[in-house]
């Protein structure tokens, strides 16, 4: 496998002040992998419902969610370039007041009774993914004074084996609040744009929704011939 | 290409992540049972809880495990009552406890394990460790990465079998920082 970059996921972060009790202080210990290392999970359409593309569909009781929808879509690469096909991709978001529906959101917003917030999808053969959703809202949280969150949606990819796992965030073009924020500023400035969606005027749809393009790059295979090197 | 960033899990995965096991009205891809009743080989529990650096149980972790099953096997599906991967939240078990309900590896390069795979908030980028086994003592003695590792954190590696004669039941807490920070790895 390619290394993981740690240049762009530094681990220690205090302005975001949970990691200062919770991240590892000793150096990782680096392994020479295996197959228990070099497979991974893979699922298959079996886990996918009909609308867990579509989270302004799979939460509805009686009519369409609030707020601003929204089309989502990318490819999942490796980092040498190539596209993963079938591969899973978990989201999870807060409504459009910026309301998760977990029972230990205590942010003082509305929940949406059409709206549940989670979906997966697999990437097709060419690497993409598509989801229809609700434009989340930003929401505070207790990291500082007058600490808020730019909007986000949480994935969860896994890519060809356990190496390649990743958990991130994508944020919305031009948030006035990332200079605020903690999480999105803890990557170095020359990587934050990998995490940010661009707006697409090819996948908004004419009368229905905006769309914004996302780009995920998970951890590939070695590309030089010797590993061990 | 430059890999994307990882960013934390944050404190609202459970919904969709672990549906299920939270009570949310949602299908799960998996849980914490890797092996039914069905399943062939030695049938163990493993449980535990992760500390923060002030030794708090946390309660908003998420582990997954990966591990091949009584053959050496890796099992991508449910197949004959067993999965080689999990996934448990420590937020729905009052001592915020994980439990796996599993089968014992096996390993024909050295001593059997189990990979780890650590995501919380207040960490940017999940971890990884692994648990090996108290009662495989030769293997792990014999084990070259188990080696490598300093003898005063290798016993942060090891699931602790507890006494009792009905049910193998390991338990493998998982530190964060301190005295007994577990051995993280470059994975
Ligand atoms: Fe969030």
């Amino acid at each position: 496998m390619n290394k993981r970059d740690w240049k762009i996921n530094p681990l220690f972060y205090p302005d975001y002040k949970s990691t200062v009790l919770r991240t590892p202080k000793q150096p990782l210990i680096p392994v020479k992998h295996s197959l228990n290392e070099l497979t991974g999970p893979a699922y298959g359409t079996s886990v996918i419902g009909e609308f867990d593309h579509d989270l302004t569909k799979n939460g509805i009781k009686n009519s369409p969610p609030l707020g601003e929808k929204i089309v989502v879509a990318g490819k999942v690469l490796d980092d040498n370039g190539k596209a993963i096909p079938n591969t899973l991709v978990e989201i999870w978001q807060a409504n459009a007041a910026g309301k998760y529906i977990h029972k230990a959101d205590s942010h003082d917003a509305p929940l949406d009774p059409n709206f549940f917030g989670g979906g997966r999808v697999l990437t097709d053969k060419e690497g993409n993914y598509k989801f229809y959703t609700i434009k989340p809202g930003a929401y505070p949280w207790g990291n500082h004074e007058n600490a808020w969150r730019p909007a986000h949606i949480h994935f969860s990819l896994f890519g060809d084996n356990i190496c390649s796992r990743l958990v991130t965030q994508m944020y919305f073009p031009n948030d006035p609040l990332f200079k605020y924020d903690p999480i999105y500023q803890s990557v170095p400035e020359h990587a934050r744009h990998l995490l940010v969606s661009d707006f697409s005027l090819d996948l908004t749809e004419s009368g229905i929704c905006l769309g914004y393009e996302f780009n995920i790059v998970l951890r590939g295979k070695n590309s030089t011939p010797f590993e061990n090197q | 290409m430059t890999q994307t960033p990882s960013q934390t899990i944050g404190p609202y995965f459970a919904y969709g992540l672990t549906p299920q096991q939270y009570g949310y009205d949602h299908n799960e891809i998996c849980n914490s049972r890797l092996a039914d009743a069905s399943a062939e080989g030695e049938h163990i529990i493993i449980k535990g809880i992760v500390l923060d650096g002030k030794n708090q149980p946390v309660n908003d972790a998420m582990i997954e495990l990966w591990q091949a099953n009584s053959k050496g096997e890796f099992i991508q599906t449910k197949k004959d009552g067993f999965v080689s991967f999990g996934r448990c939240g420590t937020g729905t078990n009052h001592d915020n406890q994980f439990e796996f309900h599993t089968i014992k590896p096996s390993n024909s390069e050295g001593a059997p394990y189990i990979n780890v795979i650590v995501f919380m908030r207040g960490i940017l980028s999940h971890m990884y460790t692994r648990i090996y086994f108290s009662d495989e003592e030769q293997a792990n003695n014999a084990d070259s990465f188990l080696q490598q590792i300093e003898t005063n954190r290798r016993h942060t590696l090891i699931a602790n079998k507890l006494p009792g004669d009905d049910l193998n039941v390991y338990e493998f807490n998982i530190n964060m920082q301190g005295q007994n920070e577990t051995v993280f790895l470059d994975c």
